[in-house]
């Protein structure tokens, strides 16, 4: 499940980025709808943010472009809560009934906390979208029951604490907040800093349902971009990022232990 | 009132905690230590002990004598610049420094548009042996020198911040990313009435010592209550501390100095209640407040005072009609920094020139006969800012 903002670096090249993601075998697709205000994004994601925004990046553009999207893979918004609120004439609903009618399937919200979350939850469920929640290290407890029974589609499970972006190794707090979660009936998708097919094939050995990639995908786009490289020769590379991608989870699908038979 | 910031710290609709994930333990932890500390016995008296002897505490309240006869009104000052440090800033660095202690964290980071807070932070970590951060945007970096130098004499790394506008925005920026990462050993001792709940009702309740304070020594000296009591808002925390004391008497009008920059109508200034033509409020750096338009650039020619929101509180004190909120442009402020050299003797910083200036305007106007004015600050840092304005070279 690769994560890219939307309109990074322009409108035309995104565009072209997201099919390519597409063609190496997403199973979902994140779009970021860029906002300036991003809190605890990594400078990876920050950069893309500024790249988008300067190519003229809105919330009404960010509609139009999921529309001129040419992909047959559900498509997921994530975005900070205040675009959310500010959209339209009624805040919150305005953006989803939008949302949903571009053909966005769901929304993660890294801001809004599960308690803030009603308007958004109502909105969701009349336009028949999905809510996913993220769930950090540090989540635990009432907290963990709470964003349990208000999540929907899949959860989005935070590898490890600090801002986003690509690490060498991964973490260990995955095996833990997989277990955490082992108890909830709800697909587990892990992200951050997961950046090679290796990493995905232990994430999901793990017993993650699926992986998350935003940092180690957008490296390449700001790369093709400082070195002039062509939307072709970048949308190649990131084409074929999502392919060992997903090499890597189906890998380690077939590394998990068979559940024993009793 | 109904603003004073409930569990959620929700402040009549505003407020609240818009943060990722990752940060709601730490910051419900942080709640938790606050909560309870604050009805300790052990850590009043700790807090108290430390803000009267090292901090110098009680502030006086200083009758103005020639402003008072040249705008025909009584004008008062709290003496807050005379904390030491030169502002308000280390009363809430001190209580903020004393709970992270409390709470096991081995390091501080700020935020710091004027270096005022930095400087605070400085000299609590400096004091109670913790090592101390401070994010700083370039641009203020430049223009409050002074206190990057005190900063780094008593051993604090002061870092600056190139992102963006590169301003105290920024610096909040850095610092959130900085706690992201580092939560569990380092405590984010925001400088301000602003962020996610806690920080808001926590700051409030720290700098309520000024309004506490003011209140029985105006009583004494002047024998009633201010008609008026004003302050600048850049965050909020000096207004609110000193608007704390006063809230509840209905007689008292509270006042908010806001920086306008080159004028409300410019494009260019950092006063979103007193210029802001939204009607919701946003979602910004971890609270839902007001923020000034998109289109507007956020500008003031004090660094404190320049940032593009509010503290919530604030928000909901203008939106219950409890205080009122006016803009002072850059020239008002200077033009007021100037007058208290001269009439008193006293070197303002520029973030409280910007409270004087609206004395001086409501006094003229005749609004009211007793002013009280937090003079959260000196204006030691300012004097290059000044030596350019006024050719003191
Ligand atoms: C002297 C002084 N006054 C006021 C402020 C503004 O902060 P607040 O609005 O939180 O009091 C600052 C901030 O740096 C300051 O240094």
């Amino acid at each position: 499940m690769p994560y890219l903002a939307a309109g990074d670096p322009d409108f035309e090249s995104s565009l072209e980025y997201v099919e390519a993601l597409a063609a190496g075998g997403a199973d979902v697709i994140e779009l970021g709808l860029p906002f300036s205000e991003p809190i605890a994004e990594g400078p990876t994601i920050q950069q893309a943010v500024v790249r988008s925004l300067e190519g003229g990046m809105t919330p009404e553009r960010f509609f139009e472009f999921v529309a001129a999207l040419d992909v047959d893979v559900p498509l997921v918004c994530m975005t900070y809560y205040n675009l959310i609120y500010q959209y339209g004439d009624e805040p919150v609903r305005s953006f989803v009934e939008r949302a949903a009618e571009v053909g966005i399937e769901g929304v993660v919200v890294p801001d809004l906390p599960a308690e803030e979350a009603d308007l958004l939850r109502e909105a969701c469920d009349e336009f028949g979208l999905d809510l996913i929640f993220i769930v950090a290290p540090t989540t635990a407890g009432d907290r963990l029951d709470r964003i349990m029974e208000r999540v929907s589609g899949y959860v989005y499970v935070q590898a490890r604490l600090g801002v986003t972006g690509a690490r060498e190794s991964l973490s260990d707090h995955t095996e833990e907040t997989l277990a955490r979660l082992e108890e909830y009936d709800v697909p587990k998708a892990v992200g951050f800093g997961i950046s090679t097919g290796e990493h995905a094939a232990s994430v999901v050995e793990a017993g993650a349902d699926g992986v998350i990639v935003g940092s180690a995908l957008i490296e390449i786009i700001a790369e093709g971009h400082e070195t002039d490289d062509s939307t072709a020769a970048v949308a190649e590379r990131i084409e074929s990022l999502a392919r060992e991608l997903k090499a890597g989870a189906i890998e380690g699908g077939q590394r998990r232990p068979r559940p024993e038979r009793t | 009132m109904s603003t004073d910031g409930d569990d959620e710290g929700e402040f009549d609709g505003f407020g609240g905690r818009y943060v990722p994930e990752p940060l709601e333990a730490p910051l419900e932890e942080l709640a938790e230590t606050f909560d309870s500390e604050i009805d300790s016995e052990a850590f009043r008296e700790e807090l108290d002990g430390l803000l009267e002897h090292f901090g110098g505490r009680p502030t006086p309240v200083f009758y103005a004598e020639t402003l008072s006869e040249r705008y025909d009104a009584d004008v008062y000052f709290k003496h807050e610049d005379l904390l030491h440090g030169g502002a308000h800033k280390l009363n809430n660095t001190l209580g903020q420094g004393l709970l992270a202690k409390r709470a096991g964290k081995e390091r501080l980071i700020a935020e710091t548009g004027a270096g005022q807070h930095g400087t605070a932070t400085a000299m609590v970590g400096a004091l109670l042996d913790l090592p101390v951060t401070v994010y700083m945007g370039t641009k203020d970096v430049d223009r409050q020198e002074m206190n990057v130098f005190r900063m780094r004499l008593m051993g604090a790394e002061v870092e600056p911040v190139t992102r963006g506008n590169a301003g105290l925005a920024e610096a909040v920026d850095a610092a959130l990313e900085d706690y992201a990462e580092n939560f569990e050993d380092t405590h984010y001792l925001v400088g301000s009435a602003v962020g996610p709940d806690p920080f808001p009702r926590m700051v409030r309740e720290f700098q309520s010592v000024i309004g506490r304070e003011a209140r029985e020594q105006i009583l004494e000296l002047h024998g009633d209550l201010p008609d008026a009591c004003v302050a600048c808002v850049g965050g909020g925390s000096n207004a609110i501390g000193l608007f704390s004391g006063f809230v509840d008497d209905e007689d008292v009008a509270l006042y908010g100095a806001e920086p306008a920059g080159k004028g409300l109508d410019s494009g260019e200034h950092s006063a979103p209640l007193s210029a802001s033509k939204q009607e919701n409020p946003q979602i910004f750096q971890g609270m839902k407040t007001k923020v000034i338009d998109e289109e507007t650039t956020n500008h003031s020619v004090s660094a404190g005072l320049d940032y593009p929101a509010v503290g919530p509180e604030h928000a909901a004190l203008q939106s219950l009609g409890r205080a009122e909120y006016h803009g002072i442009t850059d020239e008002e402020a200077l033009a007021a920094f100037r007058e208290l050299s001269e009439a008193e003797g006293i070197i303002p910083a520029l973030e409280p020139s910007h409270a004087i200036a609206l004395a001086i305007k409501l006094a003229e106007e005749d609004r009211h006969d007793t002013i009280l004015i937090n003079l959260c600050g000196r204006g030691d840092k300012d004097m290059q800012t000044a030596a350019e304005k006024f050719d003191l070279r």
